[in-house]
């Protein structure tokens, strides 16, 4: 699945949801359910500070593909997380680079990559970003 | 359950205030982040507006009508501020950009002048970023000690820990009035009594505690007193510099420009006499003009009786928040003002403040600007429930029910 059909799975899916509530617990479960990042790499390197919640992201080239993996103190954004990552991981880094994040908006999440929000979302599609480059370069 | 109260007439309370009757995400706004900032009454916008239609011009310099007008109504502003605070002189009230720049005026222009090397600043765990920030700065730049007063566990300022760390050498202390975080009322007028007796003067951040109590800086005896004016139902922007004569006098301007000298050529320039040495440039006038009308405003209902009903308000809030299980508040003073934060078991501050803006009501989430604080008390942030005299017991119980949704939702 390529990073534009896997984002248009996630539109259609929260299509389904009529209320905010139904659609933060639908979130609220993605969370839940996101791998913790391994302990080894829940460092201070790899945290996102946020002025509201933490985020650690993680990032390995594994056959040409970046796998991410990350998590938040805080289960709201660790869910939106958890759609980054599926639309995000394992692509190859031009791939990452060249894709254009639309899905957050369109959802209605938009208000999440504000940067008043301050919960690390923004900094970490950035981040996401900037490894894609960093891999780029190293190939 | 109590719905009404005798203290205040609340149906035409928030009748004042426009935004309280607009919905959010299709529920009536239950807006309880007074702390951040307060909303406006008509009275205030209606000023504004009258203003900019009627009166709008520069100040202090003109020779026309507009021009007098305008200044008459900015020096009425500095009186009523005058008066709000029992100021002894008209000039001892100095506008500012808001607390921010209050305290930053304080450090660099007291801190220029008289903190040395080896001098030191005091002031508590408690305090806004704001009000640590300046004094670190001025610190670092004259090679001063920044000491901390420690708190307790209930977020009380610790008057025995103060005595320890005051000294000769403590030029400044610079405490807050009530804390943002807690809602602690800390006993200012013993703190200053005690930093007076040892020749330190005292700075009170009064942010938090001038849109909930009567203030009398004479009688507190402070030598700076600094508050915001959006926090008290004003404009945002504006924001006054309480200081006593004599050390307002002393020290040397803070910003250079219009309106602050007396006389300037390439060679020298002499300064005006107070309130404008420290009032460089155009201010922001409106701002000015609508913090009065906003004191207006707040006299017309009484002081006493916003701070009475206020306190019913946290008494009852408490109450109920405290029978929700895994519910710990944070910041437990014998005096508090009407601030509840809290934070519960098993769950972040961030994801309950995202739920319940969904259904409506406005509370704050995160370190709050006191991220000293919170390392003290080894937490990561708080949901914060501030109140003003506009809120209502029905709201609470609409701030409490989400709260126990939310709650259900993230475990």
């Amino acid at each position: 699945m390529t990073i534009k059909e896997a984002q248009n799975e996630i539109i259609d899916e929260f299509a389904l949801f009529e209320e905010w509530m139904d659609k933060y617990e639908h979130i609220i479960e993605l969370g839940k359910d996101l791998p913790i990042i391994s302990t080894e790499h829940k460092t201070e390197e790899n945290l996102i500070k946020g002025c509201q919640s933490r985020v650690w992201l993680h990032a390995d080239l594994v056959n040409d593909k970046i796998i991410f993996s990350a998590d938040s103190d805080a289960i709201i954004t660790k869910g939106i997380i958890a759609l980054v990552i599926r639309v995000f991981s394992n692509h190859t880094p031009k791939e990452i680079a060249e894709a254009d994040l639309f899905f957050i908006d369109q959802i209605g999440l938009k208000e999440h990559l504000s940067p008043t929000r301050s919960n690390g979302l923004l900094a970490m599609v950035k981040q996401i970003k900037m490894y894609s480059i960093a891999f780029q370069a190293k190939a | 359950m109590e719905t009404k109260t005798s203290i205040l007439d609340i149906e035409k309370v928030r009748s004042d205030f426009p935004i309280l009757s607009r919905e959010v995400n299709g529920k009536p706004l239950v807006y309880l982040d007074n702390g951040a900032s307060s909303q406006k009454p008509k009275q205030v916008i209606d000023v504004i507006t009258r203003y900019y239609e009627h009166k709008n011009s520069n100040i202090h310099r003109g020779i026309h009508t507009l021009s007098q007008e305008a200044t008459d109504a900015y020096e009425k502003a500095r009186k009523t501020v005058q008066s709000f605070t029992n100021a002894q002189h008209e000039h001892e009230v100095i506008f500012t950009s808001g607390t921010t720049d209050s305290i930053n005026l304080v450090a660099s222009s007291f801190g220029k002048k008289h903190i040395q090397k080896g001098d030191e600043i005091l002031i508590s765990t408690m305090e806004h970023h704001s009000n640590i920030v300046p004094w670190q700065m001025i610190c670092e730049e004259k090679g001063a000690a920044l000491k901390v007063v420690p708190i307790n566990d209930k977020g009380e300022f610790l008057m025995e820990g103060f005595e320890q760390l005051l000294s000769e050498k403590t030029k400044l202390v610079a405490v807050t009035h009530v804390s943002n975080t807690l809602g602690t009322i800390n006993p200012v007028k013993e703190i200053i009594e005690k930093a007076h007796q040892k020749g330190a003067l005292v700075l009170i951040d009064g942010a938090q505690a001038v849109p909930h109590t009567k203030v009398d800086v004479q009688e507190l005896d402070c030598d700076f007193y600094v508050f915001s004016g959006h926090k008290m139902f004003g404009p945002t922007g504006v924001g006054i510099l309480y200081g006593k004569e004599n050390i307002l006098n002393d020290i040397p301007p803070y910003k250079g420009g219009g309106d602050m000298i007396k006389t300037v050529t390439f060679e020298k320039t002499t300064y005006n006499c107070l309130p404008h040495k420290l009032e460089a440039g155009t201010p922001n006038i409106i701002g000015g003009i609508g913090l009065a009308a906003a004191i207006d405003y707040m006299n017309a209902i009484g002081i006493d009786r916003i701070e009475a009903y206020e306190h019913e308000l946290l008494t009852y809030a408490t109450e109920q928040i405290k029978q929700i299980e895994g519910v710990r508040i944070i910041g437990e003073a014998a005096q508090k003002a009407s601030v509840l934060s809290f934070v519960v078991e098993g769950t972040h501050p961030s994801d309950i403040g995202m739920i319940i803006d969904k259904l409506g009501i406005a509370i704050r989430t995160g370190h709050h600007c006191t991220e000293p604080l919170m390392n003290r008390l080894e937490i990561p942030g708080t949901a914060r429930a501030s109140f003003a005299f506009y809120n209502t017991f029905e709201e609470i119980d609409i701030f409490i029910t989400a709260l126990k949704r939310a709650i259900k939702m993230l475990l």
